[in-house]
């Protein structure tokens, strides 16, 4: 068995779950017990299957069972947001904090959809194995999260108040 | 022309439409530009959020993370920790030169080298920095299975940098890190210790450069190091000592 199989993951899960949960030390913990995990599960994962998409089944169903106990349910913004925003210009900045903020509004289950799909860029029909619901399920959550999403960035004025304040 | 679905749509956004779909949606959306004007905020939106979420990639792994290790592993380590302690027990007690200290001793040892391996660090000095103390304190507290409390040592000149979690043979363990104005660093290293609880009296180790002062309490080891002498060092192990033995 090789630890790089997995280490090497590790950057990408990083990601999601900060995505998914926003704080980063909650994050970290969701990673940790992810990995403590799949270490456990290992002898159930197939070789020559996708390990990451394994991965982020075992990330989802830890997440699911842990959000019952609001464990990793964080609903503020990040507060460091990583550092490309640093090298953004202040416009961009502040695009990307509302991004991040109306995420942080999304329904936990269509954040997951968003996320794996637009940023892990993972298939419609691995999402649906990862988060072990339908294809049309996943249609649907992607298809109201953008929505809400471009309905609330559309008002970008009442967005960019808050802001400011 | 054929009907195109919303999946259809989104496929196309994220470049999941095969060529031949391609170029009917692109042609259905020549004439529903209300429809290709959602489709570009929905581009867009996959744009922003990989900006926003990619340099969290090219960020550093916390060591705790790549320190996750199978329970076989975590057993063999373990085994083979308490295989080596044995080991040099034996050979120590046959020169009778050596009481039941061991645990101790290493634990002063231990602290050493995760001083000199952290404190020197320039850019990661620290996984969980001062300003987020609230959480260090709540996070290592959790990994540790015990209320932990990082002491105040302002009376004695070091601020709190912050902290990172380790491990050992015993599981994991806290650093929390201080610096004087000057910039000397003093750690203090909380390990979880083998056995019975019990309690020790303060003691010294001078672990080469690095002093050491340590002490057991209950299940858990403290030992505070520094790269001084052993006099300034007392003057902070004091304070620390009894901040955390109230």
């Amino acid at each position: 068995m090789d630890r790089r199989l997995i280490i090497e993951h590790i950057p990408r899960l990083r990601r999601y779950a900060r995505a998914l949960v926003g704080d980063r030390y909650v994050a970290d913990d969701l990673v940790q017990d992810t990995l403590e995990r799949a270490w456990n599960k290992f002898y159930l994962w197939r070789p020559g299957s996708d390990l990451r998409a394994w991965l982020f089944t075992i990330m989802h169903n830890v997440f699911v069972n842990q959000a019952r106990r609001r464990r990793y349910e964080i609903e503020q913004p990040m507060e460091d947001l990583p550092t490309v925003a640093v090298r953004a210009t202040q416009i961009e900045q502040l695009e990307l904090r509302d991004v991040d903020r109306v995420m942080r509004t999304l329904p936990s289950e269509q954040r997951e959809v968003v996320l794996l799909v637009a940023v892990e860029q993972l298939t419609y029909n691995e999402v649906s194995k990862a988060l072990d619901i339908p294809i049309g399920t996943v249609m649907s959550r992607l298809s109201r999260a953008r929505e809400r999403m471009r309905q609330v960035l559309g008002g970008q004025a009442v967005i960019s108040l808050k802001v400011v304040k | 022309m054929k009907t195109v679905t919303e999946t259809d749509l989104h496929a196309y956004v994220d470049g999941a439409a095969g060529e031949g779909a391609r170029g009917d949606i692109e042609a259905w959306l020549a004439s529903h530009p209300e429809e290709a004007e959602r489709l570009r905020a929905y581009a867009e939106q996959n744009a922003m959020l990989r900006s926003l979420y990619n340099p969290i990639l090219d960020e550093p792994v916390p060591a705790a993370l790549l320190a996750v290790q199978p329970h076989a592993w975590r057993r063999y380590a373990v085994a083979a920790a308490i295989f080596a302690v044995g080991i040099a027990l034996g050979w120590l007690l046959r020169s009778e030169l050596v009481r039941p200290q061991m645990v101790p001793l290493s634990l002063a040892r231990q602290a050493a080298i995760a001083h000199v391996v952290y404190a020197p660090e320039v850019r990661h000095p620290v996984e969980v920095a001062a300003s987020e103390e609230d959480h260090l304190v709540r996070w290592l507290s959790k990994r540790l299975g015990t209320t932990l409390t990082a002491p105040k040592l302002s009376q004695v000149g070091y601020d709190l940098v912050g902290g990172r979690l380790l491990s050992n043979a015993q599981g994991p363990v806290a650093q929390f890190m201080y610096q004087d104005a000057r910039g000397q660093r003093l750690t203090l290293y909380v390990s979880r210790t083998r056995g019975e609880p019990r309690d020790t009296a303060f003691r010294f180790s001078q672990e080469d450069r690095v002093a050491v002062f340590y002490w057991v309490d209950g299940n858990f080891g403290y030992a505070l190091s520094g790269e001084m002498s052993k006099d300034q060092l007392l003057g902070v192990a004091d304070v620390v000592y009894a901040q955390l033995n109230p």
